[in-house]
């Protein structure tokens, strides 16, 4: 088991490797850089060449990433180029404010999650197990932005119940600050909870048609015994992984929500860096959210590998 | 009163449009405590369905249409729900038939052997675990104490099928039901399980139903016999009875399907009339086996130095017990698996090891059959699509060409040509079985690999096969290689044998002079497990020294020495351990790997059962030298 586990390490570094040259230098193959656009319409050649030597930019290009990966390794993530300030400094908050959504959706999801797969695999065909079914099937099926929209007109226009934007200035109570989070909270644990029941429904009927659960029936264990003992920890596997991706979607894949909400987390600030060619922080968010998949998906294989007693207690 | 009276019991199943199907068509009889009830029948005849009915219980897609299951005189089938899953595990209880696949992979064997008497409040989980180990001893299982905490992978499969008695048994039963309980196992492991199953339910005192289509192993258990066909009573009466004089056709016709005890002189004995001169296929000293290879030893040694030859248009049978390494020779031969050391040899020209550089015309030559017919066809696609691809990849042929030829095949293996239109799952076992021989045969090979064709079929069908199979190799010249491990099929179909144990050939020859005297001691062993159709077979052959010497023994494969010395009832202690037993020759190619003098052997097989120690280390020649 141990070498497995340092074997998935191992491969989760290459992968951030990987991705980290993908990263460097699928960016700087795009036109314009960042000397240009902070001189503007104004530049002459000379203050051009002055500001990239200034900014590093006339070095050749392995020399400049090998100094970007070793400075990304070590927390130094570089200066930004659009205002001169420290990417770290500039990240800080946004990754803070986005953990925070991040964290109250997953507290939520997860447990509910496992709650309703499990209840809809329990009494399989009945109507909560068809409600769940087909609800879950239509919400993964809509865009996280149709169903933020319909929650806004909704609670906020119709009702008049929530904030349509989750602004906040600091210093609120907790029941304010949760106020102002609810519609874009509300959004996303629709959105990754549908999958994540599905999923456990899905894992644990598979499980149910094995023979070692006719067995359980048939030594007369009681139907929620058998689901939580005897399939949960066979189907726990798949069940971790998707958990994982939503996970992983929650901190990187949140754009459009934190867009339509106006929330400022690390995806929000991702676009505009693109929109301001601000490489190093472009950059630095890609890495931010490529090492949080590599991290929860590691995770997951490791949870896997731990419920599996073969794979945990070989021979 | 009797425990349990099953009175006119029907069961059907539904079909898509809502008409019923009945399954189980009034089945009457009863049980008396103490008692083991066996009911026989083929696969179809509704005996498991019956059987799980005293449980209360239907697969899905079955329910109870009429007549009462009564235990202590309460009917079953209308009980409350809950009082239905009290009574499971706890006065009934279950044993299926694949303990590999019943086991819960994920939880200890102790939680899972002491869960139904917990949960059902007979006892606390302290005492459970106690009975339990109680029960292990009595089965002979190894390290009783530790035996809880392991997980169901971490033992082998004849320890499961007795942990299951166990699991069983933990909560004092009145009634045991068992589910063809031996028939996945060698037949080694099978006497072993069947003396610790009978051993236990005697001691216990529970009645029993016993699930078999093996009429062998039903004298060997039971008290009384059911006979079902097609869901209906045939006969029934005292074990004595039925097997001695039975009185029913169709109990006859069964009582013909059991295998004879393999001897001597039971395979066809035609000429074939092809040359002998050249081998069609050799493999010759061959190491294999799985992970890295250095130096020619891979990490995991499953094959130690074979050598075999198949001439020409002949049936090489290929037995030994599970995990022995049977499939693995077929997988070199074949070279989905490249061996690490030595050669596979076709008509005089070595191949390449692996598959991948063996060209077109090596791949034609020598064609895989496998055991599943199941998972071997393409589910999706026709059957005429599935024959029709190798006719295109191997002969060329297209169009017009490719469907005559299609049928040609179909026609080989006795099916309607109309079958080239069907898919797979609209077949049955042995159809299916069938167009996975023609498939291997579409491309006119010299070498079919046979890897237990036989085994996953009802013993009716897989007879069919059987005849197929030599009908085919009278008409197209075919070399066999026939993996088995039921010696009575491979004995009565094949001109040749070899017994591999622990990844070595420990004995090949002529079919009728490996089947008789001298034995290698393990084809010694082989022979004496198969079970006779005679009531206190098990009791003599638990008396034998074979029995008391290789039964319930692990298998060990090792580097050096015999892997047979721990289960040998002849081994010489600080020899056969230490040293390669010598190949002795005995007449026209017949081998036997042994360390004994072949005179040695049969003296020890006719003389009084006594275990030969402190023997000289045998000289490596003299043998070839006496035997003219």
């Amino acid at each position: 088991m141990g070498p497995m586990i340092f074997r998935r390490i191992v491969i989760g570094f290459i992968t951030l490797w990987v991705v980290s040259v993908i990263v460097f230098f699928g960016l700087s193959i795009l036109p314009g850089d960042a000397a240009a656009i902070q001189l503007g319409q104004a530049a002459t050649e000379e203050s051009l060449a002055a500001l990239r030597a200034q900014l590093g930019l006339d070095r050749p290009a392995y020399i400049r990433y090998f100094t970007w990966l070793g400075g990304m390794a070590t927390g130094d993530m570089g200066i930004s180029n659009a205002g001169g300030a420290t990417i770290a400094s500039l990240i800080d908050f946004r990754l803070i404010k986005t953990l925070e959504l991040g964290g109250i959706v997953a507290v939520i999801s997860v447990p509910l999650s496992i709650f309703l797969g499990l209840a809809a695999a329990m009494y399989p065909g009945t109507w909560l197990d068809r409600i769940l079914t087909f609800g879950t099937m239509s919400l993964v099926a809509v865009p996280e932005f149709l169903i933020a929209t319909f929650l806004v007109l909704i609670f906020a226009v119709k009702l008049q119940w929530m904030p349509s934007i989750a602004y906040m200035s600091g210093g609120e109570s907790l029941w304010e600050w949760l106020h102002a989070l609810a519609m874009p909270i509300l959004t996303l644990v629709i959105v990754v909870s549908a999958q994540m029941i599905r999923m456990t429904r899905a894992g644990i009927l598979n499980v149910m048609n094995s023979p070692y659960i006719e067995m359980a029936i048939l030594k007369g264990v009681a139907r929620k015994r058998i689901i939580l003992r005897h399939a949960l920890f066979n189907a726990i596997g798949p069940i971790i992984n998707v958990i994982a991706l939503n996970l992983a979607y929650l901190v990187s894949g949140v754009v459009i929500v934190e867009t339509i909400f106006a929330y400022s987390g690390l995806a929000k600030l991702m676009i505009d860096g693109v929109q301001t060619r601000d490489f190093p922080l472009v950059q630095a968010c890609a890495m931010i959210f490529c090492g949080t998949y590599v991290l929860l998906l590691l995770t997951a294989d490791i949870g896997a590998i731990l419920s599996n007693p073969r794979l945990r207690k070989p021979k | 009163m009797a425990l349990l009276e099953v009175d006119n019991l029907k069961i059907q199943a539904m079909k898509d449009d809502g008409t019923p199907v009945p399954i189980v068509k009034g089945v009457s009889f009863e049980i008396k405590a103490g008692e083991v009830v066996a009911l026989i029948g083929e696969s179809g005849s509704g005996k498991t369905t019956i059987s799980l009915a005293s449980l209360a219980y239907t697969k899905p897609g079955l329910e109870f249409s009429g007549g009462e299951v009564r235990l202590h005189g309460e009917d079953l089938l209308t009980m409350d729900p809950l009082k239905q899953r009290d009574m499971r595990g706890q006065r009934v209880a279950y044993l299926a038939q694949s303990a590999a696949a019943t086991f819960n992979p994920a939880i200890t064997i102790g939680e899972q052997v002491t869960e139904s008497a917990v949960l059902h409040g007979i006892l606390s989980q302290e005492e459970a675990t106690k009975r339990a180990e109680e029960l292990y001893v009595a089965l002979e299982l190894p390290d009783p104490d530790r035996l809880g905490g392991r997980y169901p992978h971490q033992v082998s499969g004849g320890q499961l099928q007795r942990l299951m008695a166990a699991m069983a048994l933990v909560g004092k039963p009145d009634l045991l039901v068992l589910d063809e309980p031996t028939t996945a196992l060698d037949v080694t492991t099978q006497i072993e399980v069947l003396k610790a199953f009978k051993k236990v339910i005697r001691e216990q005192g529970s009645a029993a139903i016993y699930v078999t289509h093996d009429l062998a192993v039903v004298a060997q258990v039971a008290d009384h016999i059911v006979v079902l066909y097609s869901g209906e009573v045939q006969e029934q009466g005292p074990v004595d009875q039925i097997i001695n004089h039975p009185t029913h056709d169709y109990t006859r016709r069964l009582m013909a399907a059991v295998r004879p005890t393999p001897t001597a002189g039971m395979g066809d004995d035609t000429e074939h009339g092809h040359g002998r001169s050249e081998a069609a296929i050799a493999a010759r000293g061959i190491t294999a086996g799985y992970g890295g290879i250095v130096d020619g030893e891979p990490a995991v040694t499953i094959l130690r130095d074979i050598n075999v030859e198949v001439e020409r248009g002949d049936v090489v049978g290929v037995i030994g017990e599970s995990g022995c390494g049977k499939s693995t020779l077929a997988r070199v031969m074949a070279g989905l698996l490249p061996s690490a050391r030595g050669e596979i040899v076709l008509g005089g020209k070595t191949l390449a090891p692996a598959l991948k550089d063996r060209d077109r015309d090596e791949l034609r030559k020598v064609q895989f059959v496998f055991q599943m017919a199941d998972t071997a066809l393409n589910p999706r696609q026709y059957i005429g699509d599935i024959l029709g691809r190798p006719v295109e990849f191997y002969l060329g042929l297209t169009g017009q060409e490719k469907r005559k030829r299609v049928a040609e095949l179909l026609d080989m293996v006795e099916l309607p040509i109309a079958f080239a239109e069907r898919f797979p799952m609209e077949l049955s076992g042995g159809q299916k079985q069938r167009i996975n021989l023609a498939r291997a045969l579409a491309g006119n090979p010299e070498v079919l690999l046979c890897d237990e064709v036989t085994s996953a079929l009802d013993s009716i069908v897989g007879a069919n096969v059987i005849k197929l199979l030599t009908a085919l190799r009278n008409k197209t010249g075919v070399s066999f290689v026939f993996i088995s491990h039921d010696l009575s099929t491979v004995g009565s179909f094949a001109d040749k044998i070899v017994v591999l144990y622990a990844g070595r050939v420990v004995e090949q020859g002529p079919t009728d002079q490996v089947l008789s005297p001298p034995y290698h001691p393990y084809t010694r062993l082989l022979i004496t497990s198969v079970p006779e159709l005679r009531i206190g077979w098990l009791e003599d052959t638990m008396q034998t020294r074979e029995a008391a010497a290789g039964i319930a023994r692990g298998v060990e494969i090792t580097a050096v020495g015999c892997p047979f010395f721990n289960r040998c009832p002849i081994a010489i202690p600080g020899t056969c351990q230490l040293e390669v037993p010598p190949v002795r020759l005995h007449g026209d190619g017949h081998q036997i790997a042994c360390h004994h003098t072949l005179d040695e052997v049969e003296e020890s097989e006719a003389g009084p059962q006594q275990i030969l120690h402190g023997y000289e280390k045998p000289i490596m020649d003299d043998d070839a030298a006496k035997k003219p």
